[in-house]
């Protein structure tokens, strides 16, 4: 049985203070945002793919609905199955999120919507400035 | 022809052994794979070409459920060699059509690749999130005089609420880069980020310091300890790792 998604598990030094993340966001943010730039022989451009904050949000939903109609091959994978215990959880603070938002949507998080549209652009940009 | 492609997680120096992946599963649970080309080894494992096909991509990566469950298996697979040896991950969904075309890029990118590998040998990845508490968005309040009817009085509350909001947010600024500041010099390389909005960050408070930090493995007590002398009652901020080297693992041309 492999470590599953946690990051490096198990290699600090103590594991009293482990402090890995398994949130959803913070793997993306890896995966899709970090890493080597390669041309492999299928294009996919994931320059298309932003974590756009309104995208994922409601992508989020479609999580929700693939359980419902009873998709869940990846609760049973062992090699997805690192994030199930963290999923029922994630879920439900994702929908209070989705709720304190919905609650939430006056001017000024109208404001924050405008923000991560405009930024799209020059996000790409100023990432990986080394500091 | 085919129906299946390889997809590379990462490279790796090529005295990796097919030992160390057995165990490992990757993407639709099928085995790791490794292929060398001394000095740099490939870790792929083979997918399926119709569903890891463009069209299916394009269509995979607007789907979080989907993305989710690639980009778990991927960090998975880059997570479990990181702990074993150094590594250089590669970004998401990066395939290649036959064994052939990876051992090509191994040959033609091998200096570019040992150089990235050579940067992180013996070290990991830690990054730090630091969010300026008390700054998410505030219903309105009342309180100020009406005396300037309801419209200029209620503009005026939201600007007063603003101008707050923006000064506490200022202070956690200032002690995010004083943080970020001591932890570069504590480390062997840092990386700064765009801050994520809230709504993905999922924190209802602003995110001020979104950064990651480069240190021998083993060695991450000390940056605990800053972390914790400048998490207060302004600025929360969240520690994870050790990650797999994703910032810095990176080719040249990359920066």
């Amino acid at each position: 049985m492999t470590g599953g998604g946690m990051p490096v598990p198990g290699r600090g030094r103590s594991p009293d203070h482990r402090q890995e993340s398994t949130n959803l966001a913070d793997i993306l943010e890896r995966v899709l945002d970090k890493g080597i730039v390669i041309a492999g022989d299928i294009r996919v451009n994931l320059l298309d793919i932003e974590l756009l904050t309104i995208k994922i949000r409601l992508l989020v939903a479609s999580v929700d609905k693939a359980r419902e109609i009873g998709i869940d091959w990846w609760e049973h994978d062992p090699t997805l199955s690192s994030g199930q215990r963290d999923l029922a959880d994630e879920n439900r603070k994702l929908r209070e999120r989705l709720g304190l938002l919905e609650a939430a949507r006056g001017g000024d998080d109208d404001e924050g919507a405008r923000r991560s549209f405009d930024g799209r652009g020059g996000r790409r940009e100023e990432k990986e400035r080394e500091t | 022809m085919s129906d299946e492609v390889l997809y590379l997680y990462a490279v790796t120096d090529s005295n990796i052994e097919d030992a160390e992946v057995i165990e490992m599963r990757a993407i639709d649970g099928a085995p790791v794979q490794v292929i060398a080309e001394a000095p740099v080894a490939a870790v792929v494992s083979a997918v399926d070409a119709e569903r890891f096909s463009e069209s299916a991509l394009r269509r995979g990566m607007e789907d979080l459920y989907w993305l989710e469950g690639i980009a778990r298996a991927h960090n998975a697979v880059v997570s479990d060699l990181a702990r074993q040896r150094p590594v250089a991950p590669v970004r998401l969904a990066t395939m290649f059509a036959n064994i052939e075309n990876v051992r090509t890029l191994l040959r033609v990118r091998a200096e570019d690749f040992v150089a990235a590998l050579d940067r992180i040998r013996g070290r990991c990845e830690w990054a730090l999130k630091g969010f300026s508490v008390g700054t998410e968005p505030q219903p309105p309040t009342t309180g100020l005089p009406e005396a300037l009817g309801p419209g200029r009085s209620y503009l005026q509350r939201r600007r007063a609420e603003r101008d707050s909001r923006d000064r506490r947010s200022q202070e956690a600024v200032t002690e995010a880069e004083a943080v970020h500041d001591r932890l570069v010099q504590l480390t062997l390389a840092s990386r700064r980020y765009p801050p994520q909005d809230r709504r993905l960050s999922g924190q209802r408070d602003e995110m001020v310091l979104n950064s990651a930090y480069l240190l021998p493995e083993g060695f991450d007590t000390e940056i605990r300890r800053v972390v914790n002398e400048y998490d207060g009652v302004r600025l929360r901020l969240e520690l994870t790792g050790p990650w797999a080297p994703y910032s810095f693992a990176t080719l040249e041309s990359d920066q």
